[in-house]
Formats: structure tokens, C-alpha cells, sequence
């Protein structure tokens, strides 16, 4: 089957790939760019750990296609850390344990960095609902939460 | 002289509560799962089901897909070993069937190709046809004597004559006289109770790269809970010698018991065989669901009476598992923890293991335990409320403890229930005033734990760091532990200490990271080998000084003389002894390899209020409260953790997830959308108390902590949505529907 010519950005960077048009934004990350962060744990929406930003925006990678990446801006977890600089997000999941296996953590990271970026105080209510696309059969979220809050908090008074 | 550094106080590493090794890899995106790795020249594989319940399988014609551009190989059965016997056997007919499909999703052929989509267009080309067969998936259904017989012949001798050819197993045990016990009773309660099927839920699918060549030499990358046995069963399940299958296992993401087994790692080897290529296998979450072990589902019958006082006079317990289309449900271990918090003068317990047109069963976390805990502490509940007795001093009343007979048969060592009991009548959530319309619910559970087949190796560097190999996947931070362990041994800071999961051809055979098993048993062996080490440095260092090695001792990092008798010398630091190691008689290293069998047991004590919406029926969980005896927490957060998580899945099971098949014997919710796992905003932030009643059986006391925590929930939350609703709720997952109707009945 004969494949489409792409050109995007991914975490800042350049890329051009060709892709298969039934190919999705997750399977290019993946298979093509060799950016393994992002995960396929459903393929169907449901569980979040694909998730990337898109221009900006929060989306599951598994339910994009990769030629709709054409002009885009992806953004992935390989992405979120400045050179050895860990986002505060990535300090306080190590600190909190808010890892046990660490399969859902590249899609949660992305999503509550997402949260942060428009709700710099959310309460922990907003936290849950925020994170309710993101599963984790690990840790009951407890210590994912409590991480997410103590960031903002933290992020809140150094600026 | 052996090194003995056993201690239960005064740890200098142990107990604190530093960032783990993997943090930053994970964190980053760097982490390699199961999915994550290629191979030069790599090809896709794909799994044909079937979709029916069960069938004969006539005739498999792949000539289609075999034509198609892409497409490398295609195997079915015939390209597997014949003539096994045994689990081997079972695990074969379950990784791709033979002349019957046994239930839905169950693999008939798989396909490699160049690439992941031509690989799935191919397997819909594969033309299999089928002569289908009567099917039954209910475990009640499956014992009637018209039930259609799954497999004629797959009873052991453990089952008793005259019983339907679908029992298998059978398993019984008890003591005293329990009729007698019932006379005395002044209030018998006997209920039936049912669960549903559930998921393990591991975020990651099962995933491998494997490569295989005509020589019989293989390579093998997988996410797995046991590479060592991954590779036993793969070289069983092709025909290979064991030693010369490679076994690497990446980082896990998730397994709960249900990567303890192996399904696609075997028919990647087949297809990379044939192809003569590497081939990557990853499962899509739906044949996660319809082919990988979910957990038994049962109907049990639960019979305790109980004096005014609270005193339990006799208990008995019959419990049925369905296990899918093989044996192996865990119907013994069941019944054995059934009643084991109580201290029983007369209890008879019965276990049946029956098999139906469903998925093999794998463990999951505590296999067997928390379904028994649901209706054993149901009935417990269902007694004091009916008394009008307090739950907890009840149970304290009748808890087991050290010296006390077990329900089957063992005399319990030291165990820490009414520890957990007490703490939790003394925790502030005990007292606090309920709501309207909320309940609160209280449970008990056990699990055994284990030790296992572990080897461990440690190897000092020159600059006095050290390497410690084990063999047990890292499922939840235990590489933390066992860097602790190793800094508390050895004297030297945590952050100095590297541990690595080895593949099977760097370490001898380890036994699968299960049963609780990775703290207590390849900790106790990271110490063996840390304090084998150890004492090869206070050889080196007597050597030094040219005094006998006895006269040395090991204290924070540094040889010393043990005494004025020793000589006057200036300690000897790590690093000075290991600096120059080559010289001194070459590297030093220790190891240890053993079956460690003192594994503690451990007991929970867990806390639920529940709220009820009256007018939709949902549940949600507003606090939760868990106490577990941990023995020895090494690093305390992650223990935490495993309390949490443990909890965090028995509320999905108790009020959300099941396995729901159709008149057809087909599943009809494979997938996350319609099983429906707990999310951030359906729990509230679980509190826990660790408890720590040291295990003799390890040197810092460590018990397994695991799969207690997955044992009271059910009965916890079952007895809090009970209260709050005044209607026992003796059916599992209480699915808003199932309240309502509660309700309903109550209010006539
Ligand atoms: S893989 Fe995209 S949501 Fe699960
Ligand atoms: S840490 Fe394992 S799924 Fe979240």
C-alpha cells in the first residue's frame, strides 16, 4: 500500500516519516521514530497512557492517525525533561512513589502537565477528574495525587 | 566464622525511604517494557481466535495469508512439541489449540509479516473451519449433571467418585465436629454467596521479541513475573534444551500474578523459527482480556455459629471455583484461608475446582483469598449485627494467634493479626461518626506467603560499590529494597549500590515473583550473599594484619579488630580493601542460592465506609483504611503502596469489574471501556498503617506484603454497602442495578 509523506515537529524537533494512512499517531511515535514513551495499553481511548499533546493540546495518540500529524507540534514524555533538568512534575513521582510498575506514568505525567498549564491550583477534586482518563492498576492513585498537588503547590510559589 | 547480621532495631538504611534506582528511566520515557524493544530485520506477529465458545476445529487453511506480499510464516499446533504431559501440556493446549477450541479468543494459528497491519490483514485471511460443540461458562451451571463435558478424563484423583466429570480438583480438610460445634451455637448463619471473574488489569499487554534458529538456539525478550520460567516453558513447549534459550525480562508494567504464565512467547519462537527472523508478539488489550488468566469466579456456601458472647463455635465453608477450560483453580487456597484469622475448635472446609468454556485462570494477587474472605467475613458481620456485637472485638475474640491450630492443620508461629485488629480499633476512623445513608464495613484477611527457588549474586567494584544480581522481576520498587538490605550489610551508602534484574543465562534459577516472595526471599539472599562478601573483606583485611580471620569484624563500612587480643590496627575502610583487591586474591564476591522456607504469613485488617445513592444505586468509597502486618518494612512508601493498590483493586472488584459472558459463551466486554477498571475520581486517598511483627523466617524480618492487601476488600466494602443499605449483599460485582434491587426488596 503506498504511504504518506509527513512533516511535523516532536518535541521541538523536525521529523519527516512515511506512514501508512491506517498507521496511528501512536504506531509513528513508536515504530517509526523510535520514541517508545508513550504506550499502548488499549488502542481504543480508554486508558491514557498514549497520551501526548498535539499542538498544545491533550490527546490520546492511539486515536490519531499519524498523517493527521502534518504541521503539528507532538509533544511526548522524552520531551517534558530540559537536558538533565527534570520537569517538577518528574521530581515529585520519583520522590512520591508515585510509580510502582511506571507503564501509566509517561501518559499521566503529560496529562498533569497539561492540568498545570491551565489550572496552576487545582483542587484535589479537579486532580481526580482530570486524571479519570489515565488508569493506573498500581497504586490507587493515592501517591500519583498527592504528587500532582505538592508540584502545583511547589511550581505556585517559585513563580 | 559466619557472618550473622540478623537484626529487628537499629537499622541504619533499612526503613528509610530513598528514591528508587529506575525513577529517572521512568520518569523520562527511558524505561523498556515489553513492547519497547526492536531487532534488526524484525517481523510482526499476529494471533488467529477463535470465536466461539467451543468447537472442533475441522480444518485450518492458511494458503490465503501465506500468499499475501509480507507474510513470512504462519504456524498452528503442528509446529509445536508433541507428547507433553502435565501443566506442560495444559499451558500448550492453552498457548494454541489442538483439535477443540475451548473458549472464545482461544488461539487457532498465528502469522508473522513485515509489518503489524499486514500481519492482521493476513490472519483474517486464514480460513478455519469449525464443528461447534455445547458449551458452559457458569460454574454452577457447569457441576448439573446435564452440563456438557468439557474435557472427559481431566479429573485427578483428588475427586471423589459419583461427581460430574467437569470437578477436576478437589480438596478438603478440618477438624473437630462441626454439627456439634453448630448445636452449641445460640445463632447459625449459613449464606450462599457468588463472585464474578475479574481481570489482574495490568496496564501493559503481554508483550515479547523472541528469536529462534535452526539451531536451537534462542533468544528471548518478554514481560514476565519469571523469565527462569518463561524459559523452562518455552523450551518444553518447542522442543529446545532448556540452557539454550536465553530469557530476558524487561521492565514489567504490572502483572498482579497474571504474567506468571506464559501465552505468546512460545508461538514468537515458533514463528521465528520458521521465518528465520526475529518476531515481535504484543497482545491487543481485547485478547488481553479474552485469552490471558483472568481470576476464578465462584458460588460458596458459608455456614458460622456463633454464642451471645461472640465465641464461634463451628464454622464450615464449601467453595466452587471456575478456573476456564483447564485445571487450576486455586479451590485448596482457597479454602485454606477461608477461615484462617480464627482460632476454630471446630471447622470443616471443602474446595472444588471445576472447569467451563472460559480462559485459562492465572493468579491474581492472593489467588483464591479475597472470594473466600467475602463470604466467610459476610457471615461474620451478618452474626455481630444480629447480636448486636462489635465487629472488631469479635474477631480479637476469636483471632488466631501464636500456638493456636489453624483451620488446616499448622500450628500459626508468630503472627501479627491482633496486632492489625487492635490497630485498628485504636485508628480514628473506627470512631468517626458516619452520614446518612453511608455504612461501614470491616474485614479480616490472610495470605500465606512464600519463599522459592532464588539465587543471588553481589560483586564489589574497585572503588568499593557494589552490583547485586537477582533473579526476581522488579514489579513494584524491589531493587529499592534490595539496594537497602545491601547498604545495611554491607555499611555503605544506598546510592552506592546497583541492582539489576539478570537474564537466565547471567544467574542461576529463580522462581517467579510471586506469592510475596521477592522482598522475603531474594532479600534474605541479598544479605546471605552481602555478609558472604563481607566476610571475604575481613579475610582480606586479617591478611593485612596477619592475624586469624575470626579476630575480625565488620562494623559500618570497615574491617576492625575485633579486640585487644586482635592487635592495635587502624580500621580498614571498604574502599581500601577493595582497591587493591586483585592483588589480595582476586575479586570479591558473594552469592547465595537456596529455597528459603520461613516465609511469614500476614494479616490485614482493613476499614470501609461506603456511601449509597439511593436513587441510581452507585456506591462510592468515601475513606478506606487499611492495617497490615509487614514484618519488617524495608522501604516503607512502597509498601504503602502495595497496601494501596491491593485496595485500590478490590474496590473495582467488588463494585465494578466482572467478566460478563453472553448466551453464546461469547465475552462481551473485552475492553477498559466496558470492564471497567477504578479511576482517579472513583476513590479517595487510602490511609494505611503498617504494622511490623518481625518474621522469624528472615533476617530483618521481612513478611511478603503483596497480596494481603487484595484479601478484605471485598468483604469490607460488601459489609459497608450492607449497612448502608440494611440488606446483606451476598453477589459480587454490587453493580448499581444489583443495589437498587437490594433496596427494592427491602422496602417491599
Ligand atoms: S492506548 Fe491510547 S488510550 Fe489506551
Ligand atoms: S504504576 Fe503500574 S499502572 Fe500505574
Amino acid at each position: 500500500m503506498s504511504k504518506t509523506h509527513v512533516t511535523t515537529k516532536v518535541n521541538g524537533d523536525e521529523v519527516e516519516f512515511l506512514c501508512d494512512p491506517r498507521e496511528t499517531l501512536l504506531d509513528v511515535l513508536r515504530d517509526r521514530l523510535g520514541l517508545t514513551g508513550a504506550k499502548e495499553g488499549c488502542g481504543t481511548g480508554d486508558c491514557g497512557a498514549c497520551s501526548v499533546t498535539v499542538d498544545g493540546r491533550l490527546v490520546c495518540s492511539c486515536l490519531m492517525l499519524g498523517v493527521e500529524a502534518e504541521g503539528k507540534e507532538i509533544g511526548t514524555v522524552e520531551g517534558i525533561a530540559q537536558g538533565e533538568t527534570l520537569h517538577p512534575l518528574q521530581k515529585k513521582f520519583i520522590e512520591y512513589a508515585a510509580l510502582q510498575c511506571g507503564i501509566c506514568t509517561p501518559g499521566i505525567l503529560i496529562a498533569a502537565k497539561s492540568l498545570l498549564e491551565k489550572n496552576p491550583a487545582p483542587t484535589e477534586t479537579e486532580v481526580r477528574y482530570w486524571l479519570a482518563g489515565n488508569l493506573c492498576r498500581c497504586t490507587g492513585y493515592d501517591k500519583i495525587i498527592r504528587a500532582v498537588m505538592d508540584t502545583a503547590a511547589e511550581m505556585r510559589e517559585a513563580s | 566464622m559466619a557472618l550473622d547480621s540478623s537484626k529487628t532495631t537499629g537499622f541504619k538504611y533499612v526503613g528509610t525511604r530513598p528514591n528508587r534506582p529506575d525513577g529517572l528511566d521512568k520518569v523520562t520515557g527511558r524505561a523498556k517494557f515489553g513492547a519497547d524493544a526492536t531487532a534488526p530485520g524484525m517481523l510482526f506477529a499476529a494471533i488467529k481466535r477463535s470465536p466461539h465458545a467451543h468447537a472442533k476445529i475441522v480444518k485450518i487453511d492458511a494458503s490465503k495469508a501465506l500468499a499475501m506480499e509480507g507474510v513470512k510464516a504462519v504456524v498452528t499446533r503442528a509446529d509445536f512439541a508433541e507428547g507433553l504431559t502435565g501443566e506442560d501440556w495444559n499451558i500448550l493446549e492453552n498457548v494454541m489449540a489442538g483439535d477443540t477450541a475451548l473458549y472464545d479468543g482461544h488461539a487457532v494459528a498465528a502469522v508473522a509479516a513485515t509489518s503489524a497491519l499486514i500481519a492482521k490483514d493476513a490472519i483474517k485471511a486464514i480460513e478455519v473451519e469449525y464443528q461447534i460443540l455445547p458449551h458452559v461458562t457458569d460454574v454452577d451451571k457447569a457441576i448439573e449433571p446435564d452440563a456438557p463435558v468439557i474435557r472427559a478424563g481431566a479429573a485427578d484423583a483428588s475427586v471423589p467418585e459419583g461427581l460430574h466429570p467437569n470437578v477436576v480438583r478437589y480438596y478438603e480438610s478440618g477438624h473437630g465436629d462441626v454439627e456439634a460445634g453448630f448445636a452449641e451455637a445460640d445463632l447459625v448463619i449459613e449464606e450462599h454467596f457468588t463472585t464474578e471473574a475479574t481481570h489482574q488489569g495490568y496496564i501493559e499487554p503481554h508483550a515479547c521479541l523472541g528469536t529462534l534458529g535452526g539451531d536451537g538456539k534462542g533468544e528471548l525478550w518478554c514481560c514476565t513475573q519469571g523469565h527462569w520460567n518463561v524459559q523452562k516453558v518455552c523450551a518444553a513447549l518447542l522442543g529446545l534444551e532448556t540452557s539454550q534459550l536465553r530469557v530476558t525480562a524487561s521492565e514489567i508494567g504490572g502483572g498482579f500474578g497474571g504474567k506468571t504464565t506464559v501465552f505468546i512467547e512460545p508461538v514468537a519462537l515458533a514463528l521465528s523459527r520458521k521465518a528465520n527472523r526475529p518476531v515481535k508478539l504484543v497482545m491487543t488489550r481485547s485478547e488481553v482480556f479474552r485469552a490471558s488468566g483472568p481470576t476464578s469466579s465462584t458460588s460458596m456456601n458459608v455456614k458460622i455459629g456463633m454464642k451471645k458472647d461472640g465465641t464461634i463455635t463451628a464454622a464450615q465453608g464449601i467453595f466452587r471455583l471456575q478456573g476456564g477450560a483447564f485445571p487450576g483453580a486455586p479451590c485448596d487456597m482457597t479454602a485454606m484461608c477461608a477461615f484462617a484469622p480464627y482460632n476454630l475448635k471446630n471447622v470443616h472446609q471443602v474446595g472444588y475446582d471445576v472447569i467451563t468454556n472460559r480462559p485459562k485462570q492465572a493468579a491474581y494477587r492472593a489467588p483464591g483469598s479475597p472470594m473466600a474472605a467475602f463470604a466467610v467475613e459476610s457471615v461474620m458481620d451478618e452474626l455481630c449485627n444480629q447480636l448486636g456485637l462489635d465487629p472488631i472485638e469479635v474477631r480479637l475474640k476469636n483471632a488466631s494467634h501464636e500456638g493456636t491450630t489453624a483451620n488446616f492443620g499448622i500450628t500459626w508461629p508468630r503472627i501479627g493479626l491482633v496486632e492489625t485488629l487492635e490497630a485498628a480499633k485504636a485508628h480514628p476512623h473506627y470512631a468517626a461518626p458516619l452520614k446518612p445513608g453511608q455504612g461501614r464495613g470491616i474485614s479480616c484477611g490472610f495470605w500465606f506467603n512464600h519463599g522459592g527457588e532464588t539465587s543471588v549474586s553481589l560483586a564489589m567494584s574497585e572503588d568499593g560499590s557494589a552490583q547485586i544480581m537477582v533473579g526476581t522481576p522488579d514489579i513494584g520498587g524491589s531493587r529499592a529494597s534490595m539496594a537497602l538490605m545491601a547498604a545495611e550489610v554491607l555499611g555503605i551508602p544506598y546510592e552506592n549500590i546497583r541492582c539489576t534484574i539478570a537474564d537466565t543465562s547471567s544467574l542461576g534459577y529463580n522462581e517467579i515473583s510471586h506469592g510475596s516472595r521477592v522482598t522475603y526471599a531474594s532479600g534474605l539472599a541479598t544479605i546471605k550473599a552481602a555478609e558472604a562478601a563481607v566476610e571475604e573483606l575481613c579475610r582480606r583485611a586479617a591478611a593485612k594484619w596477619d592475624i586469624p580471620a575470626e579476630a575480625v569484624y565488620w562494623e559500618d563500612g570497615y574491617a576492625k579488630p575485633s579486640g585487644p587480643n586482635a592487635g592495635d590496627h587502624e580500621p580498614l575502610h571498604i574502599t581500601e580493601l577493595t582497591a587493591d583487591m586483585g592483588a589480595t586474591g582476586g575479586p570479591i564476591n558473594g552469592h547465595f542460592e537456596a529455597t528459603p522456607e520461613g516465609a511469614g504469613v500476614s494479616f490485614a485488617t482493613h476499614i470501609v465506609d461506603a456511601e449509597v445513592d439511593p436513587e441510581t444505586g452507585a456506591t462510592k468509597v468515601v475513606r478506606y483504611t487499611v492495617v497490615q502486618d509487614a514484618g519488617k518494612a524495608i522501604h516503607p512508601t512502597y509498601v504503602e503502596g502495595q497496601f494501596q493498590g491491593g485496595a485500590a483493586q478490590g474496590i473495582g472488584w467488588a463494585l465494578n469489574e466482572e467478566y460478563i459472558y453472553g448466551e453464546d459463551g461469547r465475552l462481551q466486554n473485552a475492553g477498559f471501556l466496558d470492564y471497567r477498571i477504578p479511576v482517579a475520581s472513583d476513590l479517595p486517598f487510602i490511609d494505611t498503617v503498617i504494622v511490623e511483627v518481625p518474621n522469624p523466617g528472615h533476617p530483618f524480618g521481612v513478611r511478603g506484603v503483596g497480596e494481603t492487601s487484595i484479601c478484605p476488600p471485598l468483604a469490607a466494602i460488601a459489609n459497608a454497602v450492607s449497612n448502608a443499605v440494611g440488606v446483606r449483599m451476598r453477589q459480587l460485582p454490587m453493580r448499581p442495578a444489583r443495589v437498587l434491587e437490594a433496596l427494592e426488596s427491602k422496602n417491599g
